[in-house]
């Protein structure tokens, strides 16, 4: 809501500076966005609370000037020379305004035209500067075609008022010659956030009504009274409401013999700043009206009504759209209503969209004559369905479907006809036809200082909550401790009992001044304290996966199909079901993922080209498609991917080799190690994501954890992505935090010495080194603290097929020294049953 | 017998005196107090001497041996210093050259972001309480006190989700703020304890979706960490308390915090809570815009229709909500100009946290 200090200034009277009154308005709710000055003198100097923009004229140099005649200009036929007074001598001021042609040769003018004069030395902006629309520029003296010219007439553009610059302003015949601009009409226009809550407010004299209550200045009502001399409206015109729900009151009145003609400049002056295009003067008083009062106006030809009626006095019928019904609105398009849609009909069909738009057919237009105007109240659901499901937002719209009350509607009505009939002339009928089927009634609510005391935590007595509330118009009666407190007959936003009663403390915080209520501490004991287990395991994961030199990333949870199926090869899940957006922003924004590894392989495509080494970790949900019981599920996951070199590069070398399979499988088994979880394998199974060959299910007692391996070659295709190892990984978070274990136990520093050997065995090629070391470790017992492979070889000496597994071996027992002899046996055992089991052979060097 | 005892001495004394190397004074050792050495060899003599010269000649030859066993450490201490000056003239590495680098992982900016902000909230009793991201109308709108076709669900643009069922005016949506974590905590306590229930105090941290076109101010996905504390007489004062102490744990202990009025349909009233621009002290930056004060956080007391929804009784209960953006936190403390750097991953953006 765009909010010019000069039209508030009718209804209250303000006497801060205009930042301090912003700043109080932003306290109390009506966050003042931007201070955009046009005209008035700007604050100078310190920092401002609020974005000030705007410029302002300098009162010697830019002032209301008179031409008294338009000249040719000897040499230029797209110049005119104007003989202009500014009050104080004459001057030949050269322009190229088109708006001045018609006057031009025309001899001496009467009445004179009244323009903006800017003499030399002013400051206006640069309208000349396209790149930047704020530069300003001082008049100098000059010859322009052999003529001097050290001053001009000025268009709104070069007064920062809009970006017309076709022509120069002509200012209503009454501007005093000579008088300064910002004097004369001078202004700042306050941007105001209206917020849902406070749309009483979305209209200037609801603006002037907030400031009186904060400011404790009076609010100086417009009066109501006009003048209406014609024929009585009544008889001419009738009103039948078929769903008082829908449209609780509906008002008409009737102005004749009007003529289309341009408002006065002082009215479309006040249009343009407060964000409204001028358009006639039928046009601009319905929408100024609505500005000032905030009543919604839609003006009808009232001779097409008639034409439609074959000539009787109409009948407006409020109804229900019927099943196909449509209309031409008036941008011109014809549009299907749905039945929640109320129309505005005559016994001929529809005339318009209720508080949405007027239809095309019976607009006021340039041969109108006769005018019926319509103020009405609306209920705000059905015009809010309206304009979501017409797309067709609007002003009138914006306040019905906020609330209108329906008391404004008649006020609106009469303020708007005086107002056409002072700007298009024409004659108002008496009296209006007004039909009130649903009397709004105005909510009382209960309240006593306990609550106030309960629900801000300040002490208030009774008769100083009176007073608050009745700064805001509530009418208030108190008997002893109780306040009955009733909502004054333009707001609709105060509920009944309780709620009514939270509603009434914001507007008693607001009067009194939030930062007036003093801070205190909760006196409350301290509730459960229950913790949040999963993100505690979470947190830890990510720390180990941060130590363990991994970074962490966040992506995007929608996705497409297509996106999200690049972690996988052509072919696998293709018929995969996701869960759908209904209205996705983009192609590429379609549904919810599935596959963390996908976002994370392009995020390691984004980086390849920037990093040596890339190691990331990711933790978040995917989610399924409705099951049959209709349930969806949020799964988190992990996912890791290494890709580059082992370590960073470095003035000494660093380790170039690139990572692999097992750096990822060190840094899983770091991990698990670290959250405690025993009992993990890895069993070689193909998961789609990766190399059938190079892909582990991890697992634990049984239970699937995760996959691990190096992704395959066509999911690595699906990226643009270097030929080069990528392991990953995806576990789930919720099986994993399972198997943590916090009472894990601790074994006894040994004080006993070891027995340290190794042992070389060869094997069949496939046997997993895990299964190995398991039947080791197992035979060994207790006494066999520690087996580490340190070499696996594949040669011809060793035979086709087969590999050499070398480990080391640590024998320690917890109360006594070993001997060899008790070492032999232990380790003969173990290599007996190796043989026996897998076929190894002790490998001889 | 003292001459040679003498002359013993002066020989071993001159050559240890023109010794520089360990290993010749190792020699030396050998030669001189080994155990053939000329001195060794009195000691071995003693037995054929008389009674009489035993003791003297013993106590002689010993003043020598402790003679040169004596210049034989000083000897070695010498020589050994001499190494260490050598060796510190000598070896220089130069200190400027830069260290090896470690293989260091990182956390997210948002995940440290979030995580101050659970522990400035973890030491005021707030507990952490996670729910869904997929929601339906009624918990995300409704039950919150928008109604259908509220204008307050135009400040928070939806993204709708599909759903086998008809499911009417109750479809299922990304939830837009963490707020449907209230009535689900709310819900579960109030049926968990249905009479007297103790307070509740807890943060609702998570991802939350809004229909937004994505450019540096605004994004489809972020995070908020909501907070909700319901109890016998908590009043507005207690939320401005709160608040102001998570400020001065968050921003410092002199940030200063400013309420101004506002609206949300879940809290009546409701406020938004600024703090002083803790970067230029109020004196007026880039990232307050000059303004010296910074949008924070929204809050308000919870909507009598809501602690209704939540299964408390409004008229016995009060209690204050507040939300705020880690996202939006991380980018004023550290003049991060672009929303989307969070999501985008450049690990040369997520490597500076």
């Amino acid at each position: 809501m765009k909010v010019p200090i000069s039209w508030l200034k009718e209804y209250v009277e303000i006497s801060l500076p205009i930042e301090e009154l912003a700043f109080k308005l932003t306290l109390a709710g009506l966050e003042v966005e931007e201070i955009r000055y046009v005209g008035l003198p700007m604050p100078e100097g310190k920092e401002q609370e609020t974005k000030i923009t705007g410029i302002s004229w300098g009162p010697e140099e830019i002032v209301v000037g008179e031409v008294s005649e338009v000249l040719p200009h000897p040499d230029a036929d797209r110049l005119v020379l104007c003989q202009l007074d500014d009050g104080k001598q004459q001057h030949t001021v050269l322009t190229g305004a088109p708006n001045l042609f018609p006057y031009k040769g025309k001899g001496p003018l009467d009445p004179p035209l009244k323009v903006v004069y800017a003499r030399e030395g002013a400051t206006i902006i640069d309208a000349y500067n396209e790149t930047d629309p704020t530069a300003t520029t001082t008049l100098k003296r000059k010859k322009i075609r052999g003529v001097e010219s050290y001053s001009m007439a000025c268009s709104e553009k070069e007064l920062g008022i809009s970006d017309e610059h076709e022509g120069i302003i002509l200012l209503d015949q009454d501007a005093p010659t000579g008088m300064s601009l910002v004097e004369y009409m001078g202004d700042a226009v306050l941007d105001i956030a209206i917020t849902p809550n406070i749309a009483r407010a979305a209209n200037i004299l609801g603006v002037a009504r907030e400031v009186a209550a904060i400011t404790g200045a009076k609010l100086k009502y417009p009066e109501i009274n006009p003048v209406m001399e014609g024929e009585p409206i009544k008889g001419r015109v009738s009103i039948d409401i078929k769903n008082p729900e829908d449209n609780p009151r509906f008002v008409l009145g009737l102005i004749e013999n009007v003529e289309i003609k341009p408002s006065p400049y002082w009215a479309q002056l006040r249009l343009k700043l407060a964000g409204v295009r001028p358009i006639d003067a039928l046009v601009d008083a319905t929408n100024y009206t609505m500005l000032e009062i905030g009543e919604p106006l839609h003006a009808f030809d009232y001779d097409v009504l008639v034409d439609r009626a074959k000539g009787k006095p109409p009948v407006i019928i409020t109804r229900r759209a019927k099943q196909g019904e449509s209309l031409t609105t008036l941008d011109d398009v014809e549009r299907k209503v749905d039945d929640f849609t109320v129309l505005v009909t005559d016994q001929a069909g529809p005339l318009s969209l209720a508080g949405v738009m007027g239809g095309a057919e019976s607009e006021v237009q340039g041969k109108t004559k006769n005018v019926l105007l319509e103020g009405a109240s609306w209920n705000y659901v059905n015009v809010r369905r309206t304009v979501s499901a017409q797309v067709l937002p609007s002003e009138a719209a914006y306040r019905f479907e906020r609330g209108v009350h329906p008391e404004i509607a008649p006020i609106g009505v009469k303020r708007c006809l005086e107002w056409m009939r002072k700007w298009a002339g024409g004659t108002v009928a008496k009296g209006l036809v007004d039909e009130y089927p649903l009397p709004q009634v105005d909510t009382r609510v209960a309240l006593t200082p306990a609550d106030v005391e309960r629900w801000l935590g300040i002490s208030l007595s009774a008769k100083e909550i009176a007073e608050l509330l009745t700064k805001l118009e509530f009418s208030v009666s108190i008997k002893g401790d109780q306040l009955d407190v009733t909502t004054p007959p333009h707001r609709l936003d105060i509920g009944e009992g309780i709620i009514g009663k939270a509603d009434l403390m914001e507007e008693i915080a607001r009067v009194y001044g939030y930062d007036k209520i003093p801070e205190t501490n909760l006196a409350d004991g301290l509730p459960l304290q229950v913790g949040n287990r999963d993100l505690e395991l979470e947190e830890m994961v990510r720390d180990q996966l941060a130590g363990l030199g991994l970074q962490e990333i966040v992506t995007y949870r929608i996705t497409s199909p297509e996106a999200d199926r690049k972690a996988l090869p052509p072919g696998a899940e293709e018929g995969r079901e996701y869960l759908e957006l209904a209205n996705p922003i983009s192609a590429d924004k379609t549904v919810m993922r599935q596959e963390l590894l996908a976002s994370m392989l392009e995020v390691v495509e984004k980086n390849f080209r920037s990093k040596e080494r890339i190691a990331l970790f990711e933790i978040g949900p995917v989610f399924l498609p409705e099951d049959a019981e209709l349930n969806i599920s949020e799964l988190p996951k992990l996912a890791l991917c290494l890709y580059g070199s082992r370590s960073h590069p470095s003035w000494q070398g660093g380790e170039k080799k690139v990572m692999d399979y097992y750096d990822l499988k060190g840094i899983i088994e770091s991990l698990l190690a670290g959250l405690h979880i025993e009992g993990v394998k890895y069993l070689p199974e193909a998961a789609p994501y990766f190399h059938p060959g190079k892909s582990a299910r991890i697992d634990v007692g049984g239970n699937l954890l995760g996959y691990m391996g190096e992704v395959h070659p066509q999911v690595k295709q699906n990226y643009k992505l270097p030929d080069q190892p990528l392991p990953a990984a995806i576990l789930d978070i919720n099986a994993l935090l399972e198997r943590v274990d916090d009472l894990y136990d601790v074994e006894p520093v040994p004080d006993q010495p070891p027995v340290l050997e190794d042992l070389a065995l060869v094997v069949d090629g496939d046997v997993p080194a895990q299964d190995v070391q398991a039947l080791i470790q197992q035979t060994g017992g207790k006494t066999l603290r520690d087996v580490r492979l340190f070499d696996v070889y594949r040669g011809e000496q060793l035979g086709e097929g087969k590999k050499s597994l070398a480990y080391s071996l640590v024998y320690q027992h917890p109360e006594k020294t070993l001997t060899d002899k008790e070492v032999l046996a232990i380790r003969n055992k173990i290599v007996k049953r190796l043989e026996k089991e897998i076929g190894a052979k002790l490998r001889s060097w | 017998m003292q001459e040679k005892l003498d002359s013993i001495k002066k020989e071993a004394l001159d050559a240890v005196e023109a010794i520089t190397e360990i290993s010749v004074l190792e020699a030396w050792q050998v030669k001189y107090l080994g155990r053939s050495s000329a001195i060794m060899e009195v000691f071995k003599s003693l037995g054929t001497l008389s009674k009489e010269e035993k003791p003297a000649i013993g106590k002689a030859a010993n003043i020598v041996k402790v003679a040169l066993e004596a210049a034989s450490e000083e000897k070695e201490s010498q020589l050994k210093q001499e190494r260490i000056n050598q060796s510190l003239a000598g070896e220089k590495i130069d200190v400027t050259l830069p260290g090896r680098r470690t293989v260091s992982g990182g956390l997210h900016p948002t995940t440290q972001t979030l995580r101050e902000i659970y522990r400035v909230f973890g030491d005021m009793g707030f507990q952490i309480y996670r729910s869904q991201e997929v929601e339906t109308d009624q918990y995300n709108f409704q039950h919150l006190n928008f109604p259908p076709y509220h204008p307050a669900r135009d400040m928070q643009d939806t993204f709708f989700v599909k759903s086998a069922e008809d499911r009417g005016d109750d479809p299922l949506m990304l939830r837009t703020h963490t707020s449907p974590g209230q009535i689900h905590a709310m819900l579960e306590h109030t049926s968990k304890y249905p009479d007297d229930p103790p307070p509740i105090r807890i943060i609702l941290p998570g991802m939350c979706y809004r229909y937004e076109q994505i450019t540096a101010r605004s994004e489809i996905q972020f995070n908020q960490v909501e907070g909700l504390a319901v109890g016998k007489g908590i009043a507005f004062g207690d939320l401005k308390g709160t608040l102001s102490n998570f400020a001065r744990r968050m921003f410092g202990q002199d940030a200063k915090t400013r309420f101004r009025a506002s609206h949300f349909p879940f809290t009546e009233p409701s406020a938004e809570m600024d703090v002083g621009c803790f970067l230029c002290k109020g004196e007026g930056c880039s990232v307050c815009k000059g303004a010296g004060w910074l949008e924070i956080l929204g809050c308000g007391m919870v909507h009598p229709t809501v602690l209704k929804n939540g299964g408390f009784d409004p008229e016995v209960y009060s209690g204050f909500a507040f939300g705020m953006g880690p996202e939006r936190i991380t980018m004023m403390r550290h003049h991060i100009e672009d929303i989307r750097n969070f999501w985008a991953n450049d690990l040369r953006f997520l490597e500076q946290f």
